[in-house]
């Protein structure tokens, strides 16, 4: 279900967005407005769909529209023209009394430079929604404690934002806009302004934080490495235009066109492709079932190598390889229980590829698992490496 | 030959000039007419005079209530217990130096003889401060709000700050006679423009994601003003009310000259009778009271001292040694 849909959204900055609008919607380009009127297409007909308890992170380089975007949602800025529907509501109708409504209660927002009241104690800054929508002292300080608690920073409540390093501030401002139980987040490249490495930690606390919390977030980032880390879909916006909304491993494996490839090349493959797309599904014998013959037979018509074992609920419990299969039936040899080796790995289908690059040594390809458990294929160390490499195929395959 | 040439036709224009009547008034079409920019002026001043005396009363009656009550306290509370308090709540404003200082300033403005005409004068300073915060802040805050206000008021300001301040003492002689009250509205015109500028520029200096968080979680445009721009934008004010209480009390000698008493007075009567040494006290005494009042003020507008005012000055003192008390470590 989606819970923001935005249709044909259109933000013209200037004096007179009007003769500029008409002049985008005869198919003017960018620069030709700007040239023309002198006024700023910030957003060029975007639609898009954000779905409930979904992470979307809105990535592109600066000035391509995406702190507009974000802040036409809780109406920073009010659009030229179009719709944002949240929960069927369209916000850009709203006079400025249900705006502030929309505001105290269903969309807070993280900003890119904490934004924090330097005058307020941090405490203060976190009841500070609660306060807008006035109430009580002793509720809102309690509930801003809380807050305060699921950033861990309980300890810091009665000093000033200034005495608090940056990645100790951008918590408080989480903080401030979970206190006001708002469904929608929006976040406004929350961490770039933090180091690298409390950059990642903070990645981390917020996909802790949306396991408990469910929240629909809208997080713009230009940076590809924390979209990807984050994203359930990551929508790329050029010049005012969403130019490929995707998960982050279509986003790799499918660019649209050149400029998300650029965006995507360097990108290391194995960190984002996940073990099911590239597991490839092979003949499995359930145990018991077959004698090992009939196994050996249906092996070479498949032309399969080796083999798992899975038992009476589709779960491996063993491997063979065909070798060992033509032992055992030269040695007589007719329990595949016994011969089948047990030391093979599992892997779950939704792990990243470069976390089971070890699991290679024993020479055995791991079996792919389903949520269930269930036996899905295997992965081979063939498949891994034709698609980790660079994107720039051609020149690899001409030498 | 050429420049001797050039050198003749250079000199021959005011003879040129001279000769005919025509040319003369080409070359200077002043001589013809001039608008008469001075008798409009008169005659609008005449017309304002005649016909708007109830509101040049509105204005002056509120100014003279509350000089009225400033002044009478001043000068009704005996020196030792008004200097006892003035250096009290220097100190617990400003902290204990400047309360020292302003002490010390006090006694020596008493002990040349100049105790009354102070007290006049600070209350003439303090009545225009009263209104100037009162006009000047909000004022700022609407220019700030409103791009076109404040295109409207920054010429106004200009022209307030920049026209010698004896000019205006002409029409405001005219609109509200002269002494005290007139003077304090003289005052007020020269010494507001600060306050409206630094509390406009503070506002608009507020950074703007302090500004689009206030407005992100939901908060009015009064909510927006009390927790975020005027707190934010408090220093700039108060730096704003310094300057004004500087401007204030630099007019005195001036608006002494529409029959004001006070400090400026005893300067203007040194300077017409020739008598150096009254005119100097008066000027050290003003000179005193500057530098008291800036310090305070200054003191006021550091940023982070109005927290925490209690922990200072006397009232810190007796609620640290109350305090003390009841932890039992000081017997009293």
């Amino acid at each position: 279900m989606s819970k923001i849909r935005i249709e044909h959204l259109i933000k013209i900055y200037g004096s007179n967005p009007r003769i500029a609008l008409s002049l985008f919607q005869n198919g003017a380009q960018r620069n030709e407005i700007l040239e023309e009127t002198g006024q700023v297409l910030g957003i060029a007909d975007v639609s898009l769909e954000i779905n409930a308890g979904e992470i979307l992170v809105v990535m592109g380089l600066s000035g391509s529209g995406k702190s507009t975007l974000v802040r036409c949602i809780n109406r920073l800025i009010k659009p030229t023209s179009g719709h944002i529907y949240i929960d069927g509501e369209d916000i850009v109708q709203l006079n400025p009394h249900r705006i502030r409504q929309i505001r105290l209660n269903k969309v807070s927002m993280v900003f890119q430079n904490f934004g924090l009241f330097p005058h307020k104690t941090v405490v203060e800054n976190v009841e500070y929604g609660l306060q807008v929508k006035g109430m009580s002292k002793r509720k809102r300080r309690q509930k801003a404690l809380e807050n305060l608690a699921t950033v861990g920073l309980s300890q810091w409540a009665n000093y000033l934002p200034k005495s608090l390093s940056g990645g100790m501030q951008q918590r408080v401002g989480l903080a401030r806009a979970l206190a006001t139980d708002a469904g929608i987040l929006l976040m406004d490249e929350p961490f770039s302004a933090l180091d690298p490495l409390i950059r990642g930690n903070m990645q981390d606390e917020l996909l802790q934080l949306q396991k408990k919390l469910n929240k629909t977030i809208v997080f713009i980032s230009h940076d590809i490495q924390e979209a990807l880390r984050i994203g359930d879909r990551i929508a790329v916006m050029k010049d005012g235009c969403i130019v490929q909304v995707s998960t982050p491993e279509e986003l790799v494996t499918q660019p649209e066109n050149e400029y998300v490839h650029a965006f995507v090349q360097d990108v290391n493959r194995a960190q984002i492709l996940k073990v099911g797309s590239l597991t490839r599904s092979i003949y499995a014998c359930t145990v018991d079932q077959y004698s090992i013959e009939s196994v050996w037979k249906r092996m070479q018509t498949q032309q399969q190598q080796h083999i798992y074992i899975v038992d009476q609920y589709n779960q491996p419990i063993g491997y063979l390889h065909l070798s060992h299969l033509e032992t055992a039936i030269q040695q007589g040899n007719s329990d595949i229980t016994q011969i089948m080796q047990t030391n093979f790995s599992k892997v779950h289908e939704n792990v990243c590829l470069e976390s089971i690059f070890h699991l290679f040594q024993t020479g055995i390809p791991p079996a792919v698992l389903d949520d269930a458990g269930q036996f899905k294929g295997v992965i081979e160390a063939s498949d891994i490496l034709a698609n980790i490499g660079s994107l720039n195929r051609t020149i690899e395959e001409v030498n | 030959m050429e420049f001797i040439y050039f050198y003749r036709s250079i000199l021959s224009i005011p003879l040129l000039a001279d000769s005919t009547w025509g040319v003369n008034y080409f070359l200077d079409p002043f001589d013809l007419y001039t608008i008469p920019l001075d008798d409009w002026i008169n005659q609008a001043v005449d017309f304002i005079v005649q016909n708007f005396r109830p509101l040049s009363q509105l204005i002056s009656i509120p100014i003279g209530w509350v000089l009225n009550g400033i002044q009478d306290n001043l000068l009704a509370i005996p020196p030792l217990i008004l200097l006892l308090l003035l250096g009290l709540s220097a100190w617990q404003l400003a902290g204990w130096r400047i309360g020292l200082f302003s002490f010390l300033s006090l006694i020596a403005l008493g002990s040349v003889g100049v105790w009354e005409q102070s007290m006049i004068t600070l209350s003439l300073v303090v009545t225009a401060l009263v209104f100037c915060i009162f006009t000047g802040i909000p004022l700022g805050i609407l220019c700030a709000r409103s791009d076109r206000i404040e295109r409207w008021i920054r010429p106004l300001l200009d022209t307030m700050q920049s026209i010698p301040s004896f000019v205006y003492l002409i029409p405001v002689v005219m609109l509200f006679g002269i002494g005290e009250v007139p003077g304090v509205i003289a005052t007020i015109i020269y010494a507001i423009p600060p306050l409206i500028r630094l509390t406009n520029l503070g506002i608009r200096q507020v950074p703007q994601d302090v500004v689009e968080a206030a407005l992100a979680f939901g908060s009015t445009p009064r909510q927006l003003l009390w927790e975020a721009q005027l707190p934010l934008a408090l220093p700039s004010i108060l730096a704003g009310v310094n300057q004004t209480v500087l401007f204030a009390l630099s007019m005195s000698v001036i608006t002494a000259m529409i029959a004001v008493p006070g400090l400026g007075l005893m300067v203007i009567k040194g300077v017409g009778r020739l008598d150096v040494g009254l005119s100097t006290v008066g000027g050290l005494g003003i000179v005193l009271l500057a530098i008291v009042l800036d310090r305070i003020t200054q003191a006021i507008g550091q940023s982070g001292s109005l927290n925490f005012w209690y922990k200072r000055g006397l009232v810190g003192l007796v609620l640290g040694l109350v305090h003390r008390w009841h932890l039992g470590k000081v017997k009293i």
